[in-house]
């Protein structure tokens, strides 16, 4: 006993904690109120110590272990056999660092830009910081689910209360989308708990199914999961919610709630399902490819900042759902493993990247109230420090070398180029297409003459937005130059997987 | 002939006993004192309640030969109705008395429908069920037009009560045909007969899809729903709350008895027209609440899509399925009771707050409140951690087991689009501003009752493991 092995109830629960103490002490809607300024550090500290904790869990992370860790298990509801289960491995420890860590910056983020019920804003964001900690420590298929589907309430308030102007429209779309996607996931779940007896998720992954089984289960799967990554054609909540969330609320969908699909697909699709997987493996690449290069051209195009973000979220998260799905085109060897490895680096990447970028648009759109590209040029010349950092954040959007862009995109062109001379065509064909719509933009609103009066009376970076934005420019550099305690906390996870996902289910049968 | 021997029937023998002490008390109460018969009523309640505690807890036993029967469902059951009414009679209190409707018919019809409730719930033969069945609508027909100077509530009293007797007469019809064919009213009777002969054919079928109609018309479910919701927007919003959530109940117990104690063996016969009923109110209950305006012509259609639910468990006729219907219907009606209590909170003396506008800016007058609501809509809608998704996850469960895969799937894109109108009144809640700014006038015990409703449909979302095992073996006892 002791705190360690109880780490994960600690990460989940301080946070939800925290933000019911947030809301119930309440700010009575006055931004300016001593209690709000009080409630502001509450959170705060509350977000912060979460992330202390977290640190600890990566201290005592084992990485010479694919078993799982920091493991909780008690019985939750005796009917089902559903258990209050946690653990983490290579593959989710990584992802929760990435909540803990992203979760301060954007309550400082936040910190004097919300002006409309404050208290209930830094609440919504801590009790969704819980609940996005324990969805990817959940190893129960219902508690996974619950925290799947709870996350959406938080989000629903946050894009729907301190939104643009069509907020309302934007998070009924989110809702629904996302929710419609979810709930076939509920009915495979329970499909094969009629079969195990419980909804032990490692024991679905023992299980085995015919492959017509697999293959409905896949697509039910395939629903919950490319809704949220999101994936071609199912993307289009994307763009909306994005452009209509707070600041705080883009960095979240993009940095953590996009990551819970790609987390889908490695932890349920590909071990569960490992002969449905092959099965679809060849549409899962087509529609990762359709994202990088349609995608990449639709954001070209894009005359709104934060959009044009949403659509480049969409292509790197292709590239993503591409690593882990190249398994059987690249005929086990070590470009699967580099496939796969390289989807996890891109996960972790992305999350501080777009994060990044969105946080960039939210220093703008504070100054300016506009997220239009037209309306900006010339920024650099008011706003040189944050003209260096957006353009840092830029080229690692674009992938280039030494920033953390890089690595997982590299690790997958290379994995593409073992498996087909076309796919890893058109995977590289975001080299060019992600620097040509990040750096045009950057071209367009950073660098030139000063466009107009507005931007002439810009003000550079307070101290608040500098310490965020550094902090993110500090770990965006970190695993770009020296990625090796990130990928050694994965490889072995991710190798063990490999050799799970290689063997066929149906021999079982 | 020992007294003891009533024992078990004693909740509804001191129940009926107490509605006669209350009746006589009220005549020499004046309208300024009427607090005193609300007052008798819960105590009547809580006698009740201890009543039914008290007789015996374990087992099945069956009385009055064989027309009355006290099992573990019929207590769980029985308190569930108790608690459900005292809810409803909390709710109501300050309502009534702000719109100068504090008169004692509400508690003494209130309290005689309990009474049929209670029997249906106890009923073992087809004439006991019937027999709670019209006390307890009549009851409930009287409510209805219990504001009189109401027109709208007089012409949804009137249309209730001319639909009810068709059904009811439908109800009687299917019983005839049964008794005819088994030659016995008592469902233990009945089952023994229908196991022992293999060719009852189409007589008995006929009668069944008689008794079907009964059972659908007293839930609303589709196409048997016409009813509803003209008696949840005509009707004052307490007579609303009661007759929505403590009937249901009765309806479920009403459900089961008939379908599974006594035409069990009849399954194959019953199972298709349960699935017609469950999928038509699923699709129709949660397509067109999504057009209406009114919150409580839209919870009536919502409540007839949750029927669609629990019939969905019903239509498995499992015991899984069976005890995914107990829980279903139980944790309904709390979130049901939580709803309609919000509307009553909203209301005052001259304004129903009727209009789905109402709720707009409600985060902005009280915080607390539109979290509660939050609870309600997001726990009707299904979703977790909130009580509703267990009941759905209970049930999918028993359809997937019971082998309909294709329902499963069913039930869940229904709940999606059912999800909608959940969603929209947060959106007024949350996203929109208040038009009416005044402050609350509800008193404090109705606040405080809310706020542990509100809690509940958390708390039973959070551990609701108790429940589940709790319905799972009431289900086990019987036949």
């Amino acid at each position: 006993m002791g705190l360690m092995s109880h780490i994960l109830s600690v990460l989940i629960w301080l946070p939800i904690a925290g933000g019911i103490a947030v809301v119930l002490l309440g700010d009575k809607g006055d931004a300016d109120s001593a209690r709000a300024r009080q409630m502001r550090w509450l959170a705060l500290a509350v977000s912060l110590l979460t992330f202390v904790f977290s640190v600890f869990l990566y201290m005592d992370f084992n990485n010479a272990s694919s078993a799982m860790q920091f493991v909780e298990r008690t019985p939750w509801i005796d009917a089902f056999r559903v258990e209050y289960f946690l653990g983490v491995d290579g593959i989710s420890a990584p992802l929760i660092l990435l909540t803990a860590f992203i979760t301060p910056l954007v309550v400082i983020a936040g910190w004097d830009t919300i002006k409309t019920r404050p208290a209930q804003y830094f609440a919504a964001f801590l009790v969704l910081e819980g609940l996005m900690i324990g969805v990817f420590s959940a190893l129960d298929g219902v508690l996974f689910y619950v925290l799947w589907e709870a996350m959406l309430v938080p989000m629903f308030l946050i894009i729907g209360v301190w939104g643009g102007q069509r907020r309302v429209y934007a998070t009924l779309k989110f809702f629904l989308y996302t929710f419609l996607g979810s709930v076939l996931m509920l009915v495979a779940f329970i499909f094969l708990y009629t079969r195990t007896g419980n909804f032990s998720l490692l024991a679905f992954m023992d299980l085995p199914l015919t492959l017509r089984e697999q293959q409905y289960i896949f697509i039910a799967f395939l629903l919950a999961f490319a809704v949220k990554v999101p994936m071609w054609p199912v993307h289009t909540w994307l763009p909306d919610a994005h452009v209509e969330a707070p600041t705080g609320g883009s960095v979240i969908l993009a940095a953590i709630m996009l990551k819970m699909g790609g987390y889908g697909f490695v932890r349920l699709s590909l071990p569960i399902l490992p002969d449905g997987s092959e099965y679809f493996a060849g549409l899962m690449i087509a529609l990762s490819l359709i994202a990088v290069v349609y995608i990449g051209f639709v954001a070209l195009m894009q005359k709104d900042m934060k959009k044009l973000i949403a659509y480049s979220s969409i292509a790197h998260m292709g590239f993503v759902t591409l690593g882990f799905f190249l398994l059987w085109s690249t005929m086990g060897g070590s470009g699967a493993e580099l496939g796969m490895t390289g989807g996890m680096v891109q996960m972790i990447s992305h999350g501080l990247v777009s994060g990044a970028m969105f946080l960039c648009v939210g220093v703008l759109y504070d100054r300016m109230h506009s997220r239009q590209i037209a309306d900006y040029g010339g920024v650099a010349n008011t706003m040189p420090t944050f003209a260096a950092f957006m353009v840092l954040f830029s080229m690692a959007n674009a992938g280039l070398p030494g920033t953390s862009g890089f690595v997982g995109e590299f690790m997958i062109i290379i994995a593409s180029f073992k498996a087909n001379f076309w796919i890893a065509f058109f995977a590289a064909s975001t080299l060019i297409l992600g620097a040509a719509y990040t750096l045009w933009m950057v071209k367009r609103v950073v660098y030139g003459e000063i466009a107009n009066p507005n931007v002439a009376a810009l003000t550079d970076l307070n101290r608040r937005e500098f310490l965020v934005l550094g902090v993110l420019a500090a770990s965006v550099l970190l695993i770009g130059l020296w990625p090796a305690p990130l990928v050694d906390m994965i490889s072995l996870t991710v190798r063990d997987l490999l050799v799970h996902v290689g063997q066929s289910k149906l021999a079982g049968l | 002939m020992m007294l003891g021997q009533f024992t078990p029937a004693a909740p509804e023998i001191v129940l009926l006993f107490l509605i006669c002490v209350v009746l006589i008390v009220d005549l020499f109460v004046v309208d300024e004192s009427r607090a005193i018969t609300f007052w008798l009523t819960l105590a009547t309640l809580a006698v009740t309640a201890w009543a039914v505690v008290m007789t015996p807890p374990a087992g099945r036993f069956v009385m009055f030969d064989g027309s009355y029967v006290s099992d573990p469902l019929s207590q769980v059951l029985k308190l569930g109705v108790i608690g459900f009414v005292a809810l409803a009679f909390f709710y109501s209190r300050d309502y009534l008395r702000q719109n100068e409707l504090m008169k004692g018919e509400y508690y003494l019809l209130g309290l005689f429908g309990l009474l049929g409730m209670m029997i249906m719930i106890s009923a073992n033969s087809l004439l006991t069920m019937y027999l709670g069945l019209e006390t307890l609508s009549l009851s409930l027909y009287a409510l209805v037009a219990f504001d009189r100077n109401n027109v709208a509530s007089a012409e949804s009293a009137m249309k209730y009560f001319v639909l009810g007797a068709i059904a009811s007469g439908c109800l009687l019809y299917g019983i005839s045909w049964v008794y005819g064919i088994t030659g016995t009213l008592k469902f233990d009777e009945i089952a023994a007969v229908i196991q022992s002969s293999d060719s009852l054919g189409m007589p008995l079928w006929f009668g069944t899809a008689f008794m079907i109609v009964g059972i659908a018309f007293k839930f609303g479910a589709v196409p048997f729903h016409m009813w509803l919701p003209d008696v949840y927007q005509g009707a004052r919003t307490p007579v609303t709350l009661y007759i929505a959530t403590a009937p249901k109940l009765a309806a479920l117990a009403f459900t089961l008895r008939i379908l599974a104690d006594g035409l069990g063996g009849l399954h194959d016969v019953w199972q298709g027209m349960i699935m017609v009923l469950a999928v038509l109110s699923l699709l129709v209950g949660n397509i067109v609440a999504i057009a209406q305006t009114n919150i409580k012509r839209m919870l009536g259609y919502s409540a007839i899509a949750h029927v669609g639910f629990i019939l969905i468990a019903v239509f498995t006729g499992t015991e899984q399925g069976y005890s995914a219907a107990l829980f279903y219907t139980l944790t309904y009606v709390v979130m049901a009771s939580g709803a309609f209590g919000m509307i009553i909170l909203l209301s005052r003396k001259g304004f129903e707050a009727e209009s789905l506008s109402d709720f707009k800016g409600l985060n902005i007058r009280s915080p607390w409140f539109a979290l509660m609501m939050l609870f309600f809509m997001f726990g009707m809608a299904g979703v977790p951690p909130w009580v509703g998704f267990f009941a759905k996850l209970n049930v999918i469960a028993a359809v997937l087991d019971a082998g309909f895969p294709a329902l499963a799937i069913l039930m869940v894109l229904a709940s999606v689009i059912g999800a909608y109108y959940y969603l929209r009144v947060v959106w007024y809640m949350y996203f929109d501003q208040a038009e009416d700014r005044s402050v609350f006038q509800a008193d404090r015990d109705t606040r405080f009752v809310l706020s542990l409703n509100g809690i509940a449909v958390l708390a039973l979302g959070l551990i609701p493991g108790w429940l589940l095992t709790l319905c799972i073996e009431v289900i086990r006892t019987i036949p």
